[in-house]
Order: C-alpha cells, then sequence, then structure tokens
C-alpha cells in the first residue's frame, strides 16, 4: 500500500506519547488514512458490524454479570431477577440474548461475502484462517452462554452437546465426565461453563486484532476481485470509509433494536422459560437458530460417532477452503458457473438448517441426508473442480475502470456529466 | 460499474434457489401436514387480540386487576406465583393498584416468617416486600395432593408456545407477533370442550390433561361488571399471567419507539452525510 501520508502529531502531548508509544501513529494509519478498494460495496460493511457487536456483546455481559448467580438452583431466578429488578435490566439482558443472533446473522453474511467474492484467497489465506477461528469461538461462546439461564434447553442442550464427546472411542465417557465436573450436567458444568463463557469473548477479541492486522497487510479484497494497482484504485478509510461503515451499522441497529424491543423472545425457545429438571426430558431439544444446519448434518449419519465427526468435519472445513476452490479469479462477478453453485450452496445452508430444526422422521431424515451430502459435495467436488473446467469472464484492468467503466455510476445521479 | 446487470442475475440465480427452497419445504410441510393428521390432531391455538400486542401496546389495567382476582380465587389453589411481589401490583406497567391497595391485598396472605429472637419461625401478615405465597410447602407435598406438580405460573405466559409453521414464523416478527404463549393459555384454558370428561382438552396432545378443568361461568365475582363467564376469565387471567411474565413490557415498547424512531432519523442523516462525501468520487473526480 503505497501513497498515504505519514501521520505527524500536532499537539505536543501526542509528540510526547508518539516519540515514546507510536499508538496514534498506528490507529492513524490503520483507521483514517488506509487505503481501501474504492468499490467496496455494503457486503463488506458488515466487518465493521461485527466488531461493534463484539463490543456490545461484552459490554451487556459484563454488566449481566454483575447480577446473575451461577449457581444451579439460583441462576434461573437470577435471571428473572434481572428482568424484573434491576433498573433496566431487561433491557440488558434481552439485548445481550439477541445479540448473540445479531453477531451470527452479521458473521454468516460476512462468511458468505467472502466465499461470493473468493476473499479468502491468495495472499489473503491467514486472513481467512483467523476468521475462522473467531467463528469457532463464537460457535463455542454462544454455546456456553446459552446454558448459563438454566432453562430447560440450556440444561438439555448442553446435555445433547457434551455427549457427543462420549462418542469418541476408548476416552470418550472420560472426557465426557471430564467437561462435566461429574456424572451428569450439573452445577459444576454451570460453573465451568459461565467461567469460559467469560474468557472466550476476550480471546475472541485477541484474534480480531489479528484479524486485522493480517486485514491491513494486504488490504481488503474488493466485489472486482483485483488487487489495487495505483492510487486511483482506492480511498483512505476515513471519510469514505467510516461514514459508509457508519451508515450500515445505524441500520443493522434498527434491525436490531426490532428484534429487542419488540420480538426479544422470537429467536429463543419457550422451553428456556422452563426451570432446568434433570428429570423431564423436553419433547423436542432443539438448539438456538445459528446451530441448525450442523445439527442437522450430525443427526443425519445414523452413528453418534459418524454424526460427530461429520459436524465437526462441517464446520472445520470451510478452513480448507482457500486449496480446495482452484480458480484463480476471486470474485464470482466473474465466475457464471461458480455464482449458481453459490447460491445453491447458500439454499442447501438454510434448508440444512430448517431440517435441523424439524424432529428427525419421516421426509426430514431424507432431505437432511440429501443437503448433507451436497454440503460436502460442495466443498470437496464442486469447489475443486469448477476452478479447472470453468470459464471465467474478462476480468477489469483495474479497479477504476470497474468502477468508472464505459457507464455512469447509477448512484451518480445528480452528478454532472 | 456493474451491478445493474450483475443485480439482474442474481436475482435470477435467487429465484432457483428460492424455487428449490420452495419445492423442499413445501415437500417438508406436506410432510407435516400428514403427520399431524395421523399423530396428533390438535388444533393451533387461535389468536386472539390483546390491548398489549404491537408497538404501542398496554395492559389493560382493568383486565389485569380481574385476572388477579381469577388467579387469587382459583389458580392460586395449586398454582404458585412465585417470583411475582405484591409490591409488583403497584409498579408502573402493572394493574395500576395504588401502593395502598397493594398493601391491603399483600396483608390479606398470611406469610411464614423468621426465625425470631428466640429462633422460632412466626407467622405475620403480608407486606409489600414479600411474594405471592406458594399454596404448598414443597413439592413433595404437591405430587402428595394432586399426583402431579403443578408449574409455576411467573413466566408460564413466555414458558408456552405452539408451532406457527412455515411460512407464518417467518411473518411472525414483521407482524411483532409474540403471544404465542398467551394465546396458548386462553386456548387451554377454554379447550374443555368435553362436558363428560373433565380431564380433556383440545389443545393438549393426546387431549388428556392433568388439571381438571379449572374455570366456569359464574365462579368469580367481578366488581366492574364485566361478563362472568368462563371465556372471560380465562382471557382476563391470560392477561394478567402476561403481565407477570413480562412485567417490564410497556417500558419495553415504549422505549422501543423511541428508540427505532431516533435510529431511522440518525441513519437517514448519516446516508446523507455519506452522499456528500461520495458524490466526487462517484462523478470520477
Amino acid at each position: 500500500m503505497t501513497g498515504h501520508p505519514t501521520y505527524v502529531p500536532r499537539s505536543a502531548a501526542a509528540k510526547w506519547l508518539e516519540r515514546r508509544l507510536p499508538i496514534l501513529g498506528l490507529l492513524h494509519s490503520s483507521f483514517v488514512v488506509f487505503p481501501n478498494p474504492r468499490n467496496l460495496n455494503y457486503w463488506w460493511t458488515f466487518g465493521g458490524i461485527l466488531s461493534f457487536m463484539l463490543a456490545a456483546q461484552i459490554v451487556t455481559g459484563v454488566i449481566l454479570v454483575m447480577h446473575y448467580t451461577p449457581q444451579s438452583h439460583l441462576a434461573f431466578a437470577s435471571v428473572e431477577h434481572i428482568m424484573r429488578d434491576v433498573n433496566y435490566g431487561w433491557l440488558i439482558r434481552y439485548a445481550h440474548a439477541n445479540g448473540a443472533s445479531m453477531f451470527f446473522i452479521a458473521l454468516y453474511i460476512h462468511m458468505f461475502r467472502g466465499l461470493y467474492y473468493g476473499s479468502y484467497k491468495e495472499p489473503r489465506e491467514v486472513l481467512w484462517l483467523l476468521g475462522v477461528v473467531i467463528y469457532v469461538l463464537t460457535v463455542a461462546t454462544a454455546f456456553l452462554g446459552y446454558v448459563l439461564p438454566w432453562g430447560q434447553m440450556s440444561f438439555w442442550g448442553a446435555t445433547v452437546i457434551t455427549s457427543l464427546f462420549s462418542a469418541i472411542p476408548l476416552v470418550g465417557d472420560t472426557i465426557t465426565t471430564w467437561l462435566w465436573g461429574g456424572y451428569a450436567v450439573d452445577n459444576a458444568t454451570l460453573n465451568r461453563f459461565f467461567s469460559l463463557h467469560y474468557l472466550l469473548p476476550f480471546m475472541i477479541a485477541g484474534v480480531v486484532v489479528l484479524h486485522i492486522w493480517a486485514l491491513h497487510v494486504p488490504g481488503s479484497n474488493n466485489p472486482a476481485g483485483i488487487e489495487p494497482r495505483s492510487d486511483k484504485d482506492t480511498l483512505p478509510f476515513h471519510p469514505y470509509f467510516t461514514i459508509k461503515d457508519g451508515f450500515a451499522l445505524v441500520c443493522f441497529l434498527v434491525f436490531y433494536a426490532w428484534f429487542v424491543f419488540y420480538v426479544p423472545n422470537y429467536l429463543g425457545h419457550a422451553d428456556n422459560y422452563i426451570e432446568a429438571n434433570p428429570m423431564q426430558t423436553p419433547a423436542h431439544i432443539v438448539p438456538e437458530w445459528y446451530y441448525l444446519p450442523f445439527y442437522a448434518i450430525l443427526r443425519s449419519i445414523p452413528s453418534k460417532l459418524g454424526g460427530t465427526a461429520a459436524m465437526f468435519a462441517a464446520v472445520l472445513i470451510i478452513a480448507f477452503v482457500p486449496w480446495l476452490d482452484t480458480s484463480r479469479v476471486k470474485s464470482a462477478a466473474y465466475r457464471p458457473i461458480y455464482r449458481i453453485f453459490f447460491w445453491l450452496f447458500v439454499a442447501c445452508c438454510v434448508l440444512l438448517g430448517y431440517m435441523g430444526s424439524k424432529p428427525p422422521e419421516g421426509i426430514y431424515v431424507i432431505t437432511a441426508r440429501l443437503l448433507t451430502f451436497y454440503y460436502f459435495l460442495h466443498f470437496l467436488v464442486i469447489l475443486p473442480v469448477l476452478g479447472l473446467v470453468e470459464r471465467p469472464r474478462a476480468v477489469p484492468k483495474s479497479i477504476a475502470e470497474a468502477v468508472l467503466g464505459k457507464k455512469p455510476h447509477p448512484l451518480s445521479v445528480d452528478a454532472h456529466p | 460499474m456493474r451491478h445493474c446487470t450483475l443485480a439482474g442475475r442474481v436475482a435470477l440465480i435467487m429465484l432457483v434457489g428460492l424455487a428449490a427452497l420452495a419445492s423442499g419445504l413445501g415437500r417438508s410441510a406436506f410432510a407435516e401436514s400428514a403427520d399431524s393428521d395421523s399423530l396428533h390432531d390438535t388444533p393451533k391455538p387461535p389468536r386472539q387480540e390483546w390491548s398489549f400486542y404491537g408497538p404501542l401496546g398496554k395492559f389493560d389495567q382493568a383486565q389485569l386487576k380481574r385476572g388477579l382476582e381469577v388467579y387469587r380465587q382459583v389458580c392460586a389453589n395449586c398454582h404458585s406465583l412465585k417470583l411475582v411481589a405484591f409490591r409488583d401490583l403497584a409498579a408502573r406497567g402493572g394493574p395500576g393498584f395504588t401502593e395502598a391497595q397493594a398493601k391491603a391485598i399483600a396483608a390479606e396472605y398470611t406469610i411464614e416468617d423468621g426465625p425470631n429472637d428466640d429462633g422460632k419461625m412466626f407467622s405475620r401478615p403480608g407486606r409489600l416486600s414479600d411474594y405471592f405465597p406458594s399454596p404448598f410447602p414443597n413439592e413433595q407435598a404437591a405430587r402428595a395432593a394432586l399426583t402431579a406438580i403443578p408449574p409455576d405460573l411467573s413466566v408460564i405466559a413466555k414458558a408456552r408456545s405452539y408451532e406457527r409453521g412455515f411460512p407464518l414464523f417467518l411473518v411472525d416478527p414483521i407482524i411483532q407477533y409474540q403471544e404465542h404463549g398467551v394465546d396458548y393459555l386462553y386456548a387451554l384454558l377454554t379447550g374443555y370442550t368435553h362436558e363428560d370428561d373433565p380431564n380433556w382438552d383440545e389443545y393438549i396432545p393426546g387431549h388428556r390433561i392433568a388439571m381438571a378443568k379449572p374455570l366456569s361461568d359464574g365462579m368469580v365475582e367481578y366488581s366492574d361488571g364485566s361478563p362472568q363467564t368462563m371465556h372471560q376469565y380465562a382471557r382476563d387471567v391470560s392477561a394478567f399471567l402476561m403481565w407477570a411474565a413480562e412485567p417490564r413490557l410497556e417500558d419495553r415498547k415504549r422505549m422501543g419507539f423511541n428508540v427505532i424512531i431516533y435510529l431511522v432519523v440518525f441513519a437517514a442523516l448519516l446516508y446523507l452525510v455519506k452522499r456528500k462525501i461520495w458524490k466526487k468520487v462517484h462523478a470520477g473526480h
């Protein structure tokens, strides 16, 4: 990245600090003058939205911990105490519970955007891998957090998922007992889940720093999927992308607020308002919506070990995409066939999610199995083969050409021709 | 900029995807209806009109007062309400009792307290800070008396629900339908339609319910002239239980209305600034 002006401290205090710790210069080069491809569309605003959501989850979470009691006989009542007696406790708790869902909505859009525009390709493989680490940590954090209200779904969800480890040959049962801290999900399990739920978000924050670092070495990918060649191809982060990200963030907050204030329990499960009862299994144990595709994969293999392996494989296979995709063209905008398979894959994931929410019987089982097969087919066959056989369309010579091209920009209606 | 042609293509591909989606869902929806026909012919609770529905929804204070009466005279014989305190009766967004009225209601209950300075437990009249006392001292006593443990009713309106199915479940967040639980409660309380069998309920899978028909016409006296019918009791106590489960509902909806207006205006302003900043760039320098 060339040509951006270096930071020159103005005030005496800034000069004093900059000579000792050049952090202002670092921030300046990362978030003020940092050159971004000028053609980034709104799908690129979800990275900023995710940073905001992580911060929001940590802030609301820290406040919740001030009032929550991680003890199996008191946890459920302490959450209700937050809802009823703590000032704005209902707001903090609903913001946190729905915030988890909003985090995943933004995360999935961010990941699918990466898949569509080939953001994982050279030289951004490490950036992608760090993203997968963030995703896995987020999945773990959300699972641990869902256990804390100690409702029926908390308890039975924890029981189902931790029991998966018992499928490991020889040491499975020992591992499960070790995870539980006993012979069943109980107070010891709640305590350690609480501890880890508090720890992991800070680890996520750490990996996010690495993720941004790995982003700022090659710079952002862009809808054209070609690297910037000159200053004409980029714009400084501020004000162009601070304002664009800011606008997108506030639009996202409208969506978020709608859920928090008007349908706060829509994304949850009614059974989690029943206190955990080890003696009574719910009719259907359903995980949170963001796990449903993987839950469907877990159930579609008719063996515990096989299902568990398939589920973990379904998550981890995402890490191998940079090497499974053999195409040299990054953006699906210039890959007419990949584009179709991309949307088929999106439909596959959505349908898997629907199957995961249904009881494993009849047509759902067969459909889920076919979809599971297709899920892996996409990664293991379609991605490698397509790159070899597909003939991509001509890629523009530069980002500036891609943006300004032959036609005037459709958004610049009020610009003078 | 190739977004114009690109958008068309994307739309086309999305259509293909949606067609695949719809065919899959159509088949599964068919399977679902076949399932419920053969296995459990439980109807879905019909949607009711509630004063607390929608972005400006509020509880009907008179209805909450009547519902409290139904709870105290009927439900409270078996069901606890242990998360609701007497002070809540006088709190904002609730049934709207004055503090003196709430105190008087509390004083009608006897609360076991202690130990006192002599180390003895003692009974005293209820105070605002007390919670509704439970009808049974413990679960064992409840089971011994009734063969089943009646669930606590504090959050029951949020702890019960029913499946809306595709595609209604996608519409619910848009129309702000959150009253699944309270609709279910009303349906259940009015679903005892077999005169000869007090444990038959239309809305329970298998139609067997441990709780015998709890409400019947005329069993609770209303002082506000509302009809003293089973249906009215069911409606009032369901609304009351919704309030018990979500006592901050009015605050939440009121604040939400302001927050969303604020955010929409903020977004519009940001959009205008964004356009201004990007104007030169869009024109191609």
